[in-house]
């Protein structure tokens, strides 16, 4: 067991950083729940999307309380791949209201692991990297039976948080079972004004559990029902009365197969997404409508883990089938008019083929070299006349099946030395259009106001990136500088297109999705920690990109400089946190995809926690804080429509071990 | 013994879907010109019956395919007639004819005729249609006249106006019979209106289409194609059409020289043609 476990992932010191988040090489790890039970997280409740927005190759943008998107070093969705435990799952809304983070929970999950370009990306070809949410897993021992139930209040938008889970454990057999429930009325901004719309309540359920079917081989089964009801998005025109999810798959495990090889693991998985986007609850709509949407996946992975002498290696072949469909129906204002009703999405099939090998190569005691090289084959086909027809309109030649072969290839260099180590690497990758991009109808974007067309005739979008980080460690100080550059070409993205006529009332125009010859972006971050004394640790994180694309264009969503700065108080088992995190005046934006410059910010955070022990494995911990406590007013480069964010909060997080 | 009967239980439900089913399949297919089609009225003289045809069983304004079967008296068809046809109106204070075809046997049939008329008005109580039926058979003449009832087309598919050069036209759409979100073929007829009984095909003219959404702040589609003349002396064009629902089709009607006869261009300010038709799906 201990042999395997370390092998998957890099394991580093994790009390030297800031709360819960750890980075190694060109990996970085968000510690989401943690089983040791050491948890220093400020607001150990707090969504996934909270969690996810620490990283500083994460930006969650934001469209209202809900489902936060997650930008990977500065890229939309499309340009990575984000999984669950491998999985690969499609959302199926078409105005991105419901990312594949949407549809799990903080106490389904230990951790996610974040990587930089094509970089061990077994989930599948990608721009801008990979990003997988690891669940959280009992493992066999001795019988044994804990949980723990929790429970949590925020003031501001009233929000209820009630869950609990429940682990058993034996020698041959493992079960989990958790559930989340989350409800909350609409937020007020700093200075009170109320966000209308930004209601939610989500409910989570998951169930897990492990066979030994004899020594080193196991079979898992885990399940993850996920329903999220009266979801509002203050930042879009329409809310969502329905968004659910059943992601479910079966493992089959075998260790130490023979002395080179220490784990093959096989899954096959599949999952089903439901998502209803209306406006019912709008009052003054020009027209009223329903967007439902639905993802259906299904798909595998078997991977192999070796190792000998100095070589660490991985093969993963993987696959999966996607179906993605959504409508759109109006409704006339003309009594007995007949309903308007078109297909968004035009019933895209996407049939995806994957081989991926990686290994590391121990070059002396203090320098590392992993290469990676991925290829897969990706087939898109529409399989609905009536969405197919649909789109010929603009493309009346559109074939209605397209093959693409995606490559990709990584290589990294890493030395450690006394107190210093650095890294360096490069990467190629290819990606095929996303759904909306290569298929999408009449996608209208709330943030510039365009109805989208997708573009059946594009390219494979290509980057080539290089990244670096440098890392110092003495005594109490520890600093690391990292960075990463894309270049990217064929860069996909929607662009005005005179003549045709707009389908949403009161929408500017329409953009057709084509490719710039290029654009590059640039990440760049610096994370500072240092125990000034044995109670007091101070941390420090900046970071700031800069995305241009061809002839200067300034490409949207771009994080500014920001920073936060932090002071920790540790004594027993309390400790106290203050924090303050801000940002630049937000200046390199670009009007045509409806930014506005932002002022700059400070907003400041205070924390308080206490841990009780009790007999044998029972704990209480209590946490307890205020966020915003100036009650400032401010909205970020990442807010949709530049929506304010959250005003004063205080929260209380109660979390009972047994 | 009571496995055997659950298993006796199970076939005979087996069997019996299975004879539901056949039946269903095998119910005879009676292999009918006629397929289809709904029958409008019978119009009859002494020695004939005339029953006519139409897809949805009425005759409307607008362009109507009309099919029809000569019937004895015994009911036996007529296979071997050759007829003509002259609808006629009857106004308070005149006649007028409108644009029709001639009349030809049916595709794959032997008894079915057919032909199309274009009623550019509906008929009432005091102002009706008449259709009056030439045919002969075996050399011998025979003829029928009677009253048909033609109504009001729910949405406007037929326009009759006088152009710009003071003649008077009829303009009718014959396709899409069945619009689909796709880029729909459109087709259309153009009379001219000389005098009350005579309306020759207008050649070489150009009928400039502007699909709309009244409902949808006047959205419209791209890749529309405007009609021509085809070889069969209709007017032959692409429709866009991106969403089920309302659609109005504004009509620019233009001569062989460019000259704009009839209908106003779709403007910020002009939110529709005086000429157009309409589709509903």
């Amino acid at each position: 067991m201990v042999l395997w476990s370390g092998k998957g992932f890099s394991q580093t010191d994790t009390t030297r950083r800031q709360d819960s988040l750890r980075s190694e090489q060109l990996q970085e790890v968000i510690v989401i729940s943690q089983r040791n039970l050491k948890d220093n997280t400020t607001k150990p409740l707090a969504t996934l999307d909270h969690y996810l927005e620490k990283s500083g190759m994460v930006n969650m943008i934001r469209r209202g309380s809900y489902a936060w998107e997650p930008f990977l070093n500065g890229m939309a969705t499309e340009r990575s791949v984000i999984t669950i435990d491998g999985m690969r799952i499609y959302a199926a809304c078409t105005d991105k209201m419901d990312p594949i983070t949407s549809y799990v929970e903080v106490t389904n999950l230990a951790r996610a692991t974040i990587h930089s370009g094509s970089a061990s990306s077994t989930g599948g070809s990608t721009i801008a990297g990979t990003l997988d949410l690891v669940r959280k897993k009992g493992s066999f021992g001795q019988s044994a039976l804990n949980g723990m139930a929790f429970t949590g209040f925020e003031t501001n938008n009233k929000q209820k948080i009630v869950g609990g889970s429940l682990n058993y454990s034996h020698p041959k057999f493992f079960s989990d079972v958790d559930f989340t429930i989350r409800d909350a009325v609409n937020y007020r901004a700093g200075g009170g004004q109320e966000i209308q719309y930004s209601q939610f309540t989500k409910y989570n359920i998951s169930a897990q559990a492990g066979y030994k079917i004899k020594e080193h081989q196991q079979i898992e089964a885990s399940l993850i029902y996920d329903k999220a009801l009266d979801v509002g998005y203050p930042a879009l025109p329409m809310d969502v009365s329905l968004a659910k999810a059943l992601i479910g798959s079966v493992s089959y495990t075998r260790h130490h197969i023979s002395p080179l090889i220490y784990q093959w693991q096989t899954k096959v998985y599949y999952n089903d997404v439901t998502h209803v986007m209306d406006d019912t609850k709008r009052p003054n709509v020009p027209i009223r409508m329903d967007m439902p949407g639905w993802s259906k996946t299904a798909g595998f992975y078997s991977m192999l883990q070796g190792t000998s002498n100095r070589h660490d290696w991985k093969a993963n072949l993987s696959g999966h089938y996607n179906k993605s469909l959504a409508e759109m129906t109006m409704f006339s204002n003309t009594p007995n008019e007949k309903d308007m009703f078109m297909l968004t999405w035009p019933g895209v099939q996407t049939y995806y083929g994957d081989l991926f090998i990686e290994d590391k190569y121990a070059l002396s005691d203090r320098w590392n070299a992993t290469f990676s090289a991925g290829l897969a084959v990706h087939h898109n086909n529409i399989d609905n006349q009536f969405g197919l027809e649909s789109l010929r309109i603009f493309y009346p030649e559109m074939p209605g099946s397209k093959i693409r072969l995606l490559k990709r290839l990584s290589a990294s260099v890493r030395h450690d030395a006394a107190n210093w180590s650095y890294t360096f690497g490069a990467a190629y990758g290819e990606r095929a259009p996303s759904v909306s991009e290569g298929y999408g109808f009449y996608l209208f974007n709330s943030f510039d106001r365009f109805d989208y067309i997708g573009n059946p005739n594009m390219r494979n979008e290509k980057s080539t990136s290089v990244n670096a980080s440098l890392a110092y460690q003495k005594a109490a100080f520890t600093a690391k500088i990292s960075g990463s550059y894309f270049y990217i070409d064929d860069y996909i993205l929607g662009r005005p297109r005179n003549g045709l006529s707009v389908m949403t009332i009161g929408a500017y125009g329409i953009k057709v999705y084509e490719q710039l010859k290029y654009a590059t972006i640039l990440n760049t971050s610096i994370d500072l920690g240092y125990q000034v004394t044995k109670e007091f640790l101070w941390t420090g994180q900046l970071g700031y990109r800069r995305g241009t694309g061809e002839n200067g264009l300034l490409l949207p969503l771009m994080q500014p400089f920001t920073y936060n700065s932090g002071v920790t108080f540790f004594r027993k088992s309390f400790s106290a946190d203050a924090s303050i995190n801000g940002s630049s005046s937000h200046t390199r934006y670009n009007p045509e995809f409806g930014e506005k410059g932002l002022p700059a910010y400070a907003v400041f955070n205070l924390s308080l926690a206490n841990r009780f022990k009790f007999n044998g494995p029972q704990a209480l911990t209590l946490k307890t804080g205020v966020e915003n406590l100036f009650d400032r007013n401010y909205t970020t480069f990442a807010d949709w429509n530049r929506i304010p964010r959250i005003g004063r909060n205080f929260f209380i997080n109660l979390i009972w071990n047994f | 013994m009571n496995t055997l009967k659950i298993l006796k239980y199970f076939l005979i439900i087996i069997a019996g879907s299975f004879l539901i089913s056949c039946s269903k399949d095998d119910n005879p297919i009676i292999e009918n010109e006629l397929n289809g089609l709904k029958l409008v009225t019978t119009l009859s003289n002494t020695t004939h019956k005339v029953e006519l045809y139409t897809l949805n069983g009425k005759l409307q304004t607008g362009f109507n395919n009309i099919f029809f079967q000569i019937k004895n008296t015994d009911g036996t068809t007529i296979d071997n007639a050759t007829a003509s046809w002259i609808p006629e109106m009857n106004m308070m204070s005149m006649k007028h004819s409108c644009p029709y075809s001639e009349i030809s046997k049916a595709k794959n049939s032997t008894s079915t005729y057919m032909g199309f008329i274009v009623f550019q008005m509906a008929g009432s109580e005091s102002e009706y249609w008449d259709l009056n039926l030439n045919y002969s058979i075996n050399g011998k003449d025979y003829t029928i006249k009677d009253r048909i009832s033609v109504v009001e087309a729910n949405r406007r598919v037929v326009e009759s106006f006088q152009g710009s050069d003071s003649k008077r036209y009829i303009l009718a759409m014959v396709e899409p019979t069945a619009p689909k979100v796709a880029i729909n073929d459109m087709k259309a007829v153009l009379y001219r209106m000389d005098g009350m009984m005579n309306f020759p095909v207008v050649d070489n003219y150009k009928i400039v289409i502007d699909p709309r959404m009244p409902g949808m702040a006047n959205h419209s589609s791209p890749n529309n194609t405007d009609l021509v003349q085809g070889t069969d002396k209709m007017y032959q064009g692409k429709l866009s059409l991106t969403m089920t629902g309302y659609w109005k089709i504004n009509l620019q009607l233009l001569d062989s020289i460019g000259t704009v006869i009839k209908g106003e261009k779709v403007t910020e300010t002009n939110e529709g043609s005086s000429i157009y038709f309409e589709l509903e799906f």
